[in-house]
């Protein structure tokens, strides 16, 4: 709704935009005291913004300078009502969306605050919620909104997602903003929770609306959006009965959502478009071949490890290279894993990550040297970032332990 | 049983979005046990915290009414009741009391035919 308002209101007047938003779910709120809920609030919630962005209109017509590629249209009392109206519509909301998140993801932003914003303006999440998603304070998270915010509303002009050329230009950091979107609700560092399924929904739901757009549909948006679709099938099963983190190789396969595979593995054949490799196809064609090995024993771990090669290749990482070393053990046992993770440059920028001492850890279980892998257990203890991965690498401490023989791990 | 009229004051226009839908489910399950009771006539209106007022012989309209916020007629409800007492007591489940609101209870008044 902010994006529709904030395409009328222009958007160095963001701050009208949100309040007429707020206004309406005020007003809305009062009524439903009385009346309870109607059957479709949200369609309630949009007409009343409208009606207040009308009245906000005539009201401050000389006092404000509205969208300035809509100025004269909204000027005159023949042209505002139907305008707003067409603005309204349920495609032009698509656009307004779309235009605010490409304009959400302006080069002047970092990363962390373009997703900050996409989630605030676009996904209504509050300061606090974000400031869970991303394990900051609201007032850090706050400071960066409103940072964000100014530098949004300095640029006077929403982006052009009608140009060619700007919406191409933009794409590629759309596409980043969104994987780290996904990426922090299935991976997310969260103290509540290490899965956050609305974060995941939320990043789908925007990369939808790329593949409805004439250009956004682009192979890699296709790929994108095969990666998310394919690793959301697989959310099921990552906390088990019990709430515990589940790694991949132990969970229940049957709990995947077969819909999601089957969508994922169409979005990835239409991905398969072009000359362009992106990092997302890689990351599908993985994600694709963990999908459709019905047990653990099916994966085809040779392809996996060539699929990490070629991601190396195109975005070197030390979680890339960690996750391509436990591939390798899972082909060729636990001793070639290990080599291939002390192989690996960089591993101080690993230290905070959990999973590398699991990692470490379990393959130096399976050779059967359990002192060593209590150790490493944890240390990856000691960087958890929630009760989740603190139980679930406490079960594994035990393990060590008690001797009892165990099933895999893996980091990802 | 008799009918009574809820006159509600002082509604909380600071709190945050999260707060006030809260609010908004705490009055939904109020009037919905109202119902439930029987006790529910007509669930009324809020209403807008300003308007006109038309006064005198003269017809004087003005901007108003301008009392604080808190003494404002935020909203109606019809309530069907033993008595007065019974009335005020079902009034006072009411979710506004909770954010330093009142209830008047007004019994409406009828003709006994």
């Amino acid at each position: 709704m902010v994006a529709v308002l904030t395409r009328i209101f222009g958007v160095h007047n963001l701050a009208l935009a949100e309040d007429v938003v707020q206004d309406a779910f005020c007003r809305a709120l009062e009524v439903w005291k009385f009346q309870g809920l109607p059957e479709n609030p949200s369609a309630w919630l949009m007409a009343t913004a409208k009606n207040r962005a009308l009245d906000v209109l005539r009201r401050e017509r000389t006092a404000l300078t509205f969208a300035p590629e809509l100025g004269r249209l909204l000027e005159s009392e023949w042209t505002l009502a139907p305008v707003v109206e067409e603005l309204f519509a349920a495609n032009a909301i698509k656009d307004d969306l779309l235009r605010m998140m490409f304009s959400c993801c302006q080069p002047r932003l970092a990363e962390e605050a373009q997703v900050a914003l996409i989630l605030h303006i676009l996904c209504g999440f509050s300061v606090s919620e974000i400031a869970g998603a991303f394990v900051s304070s609201p007032a850090a998270i706050e400071k960066r909104i409103t940072r964000a915010k100014k530098i949004l509303a300095a640029s006077k002009r929403l982006l052009d997602v009608t140009s060619a050329a700007e919406f191409s230009a933009r794409l590629p950091a759309v596409h980043r903003a969104l994987y780290l979107l996904f990426n922090e609700g299935y991976h997310g560092a969260s103290p509540e929770s290490a899965v956050r399924v609305e974060l995941c929904r939320e990043a789908m739901r925007l990369t939808a609306l790329l593949l409805d757009h004439p250009l956004g549909k682009t192979p890699e948006s296709y790929a994108l959006a095969a990666l998310m679709c394919l690793h959301a099938a697989r959310l099921p099963g990552r906390v088990d009965a019990s709430g515990n983190l589940s790694s991949l190789l132990d969970q229940d396969r049957s709990q995947w959502d077969q819909d999601l595979v089957a969508e994922g593995l169409k979005l990835l054949e239409l991905s398969a478009t072009g000359s362009e490799l992106a990092e997302y196809h890689v990351e599908a064609a993985i994600a694709s071949i963990h999908a459709r090995a019905v047990r653990i024993e099916d994966t085809d771990w040779k392809a996996i490890v060539a699929l990490y090669d070629s991601l190396m290749a195109l975005r070197p990482s030390p979680i890339v290279a960690l996750n391509r070393a436990i591939a390798v053990a899972q082909q060729e046992g636990p001793e070639r894993g290990l080599e291939e993770i002390h192989a690996i440059p960089d591993t101080d920028r690993l230290a905070a990550y959990p999973f590398y001492s699991a990692a470490l850890g379990e393959l130096e279980f399976r050779r059967g040297r359990r002192e060593i892998a209590r150790g490493h257990f944890q240390a990856a203890l000691g960087v958890a970032r929630n009760d989740m991965e603190r139980r679930f690498l406490e079960q594994r401490v035990l393990r060590c332990q008690d001797g009892s023989a165990g099933k895999g791990l893996q980091g990802k | 049983m008799s009918e009574f009229t809820f006159l509600f004051r002082g509604r909380d226009t600071n709190a945050s979005p999260e707060q006030m839908q809260k609010t908004m489910e705490k009055w939904v399950a109020w009037f919905k046990d109202l119902g439930a009771k029987g006790h529910l006539k007509e669930p009324g209106h809020p209403l807008e915290l300003t308007g006109k007022v038309v006064k005198g012989s003269q017809k004087t309209i003005i901007d108003g009414p301008y009392a604080e916020a808190k003494d404002v007629v935020g909203g109606f409800t019809v309530v069907e009741a033993r008595d007065l007492a019974h009335a005020a007591e079902l009034a006072k489940a009411c979710p506004i009391l909770e954010a330093g609101g009142s209830v008047e209870v007004r019994p409406i008044q009828k003709m006994n035919m």
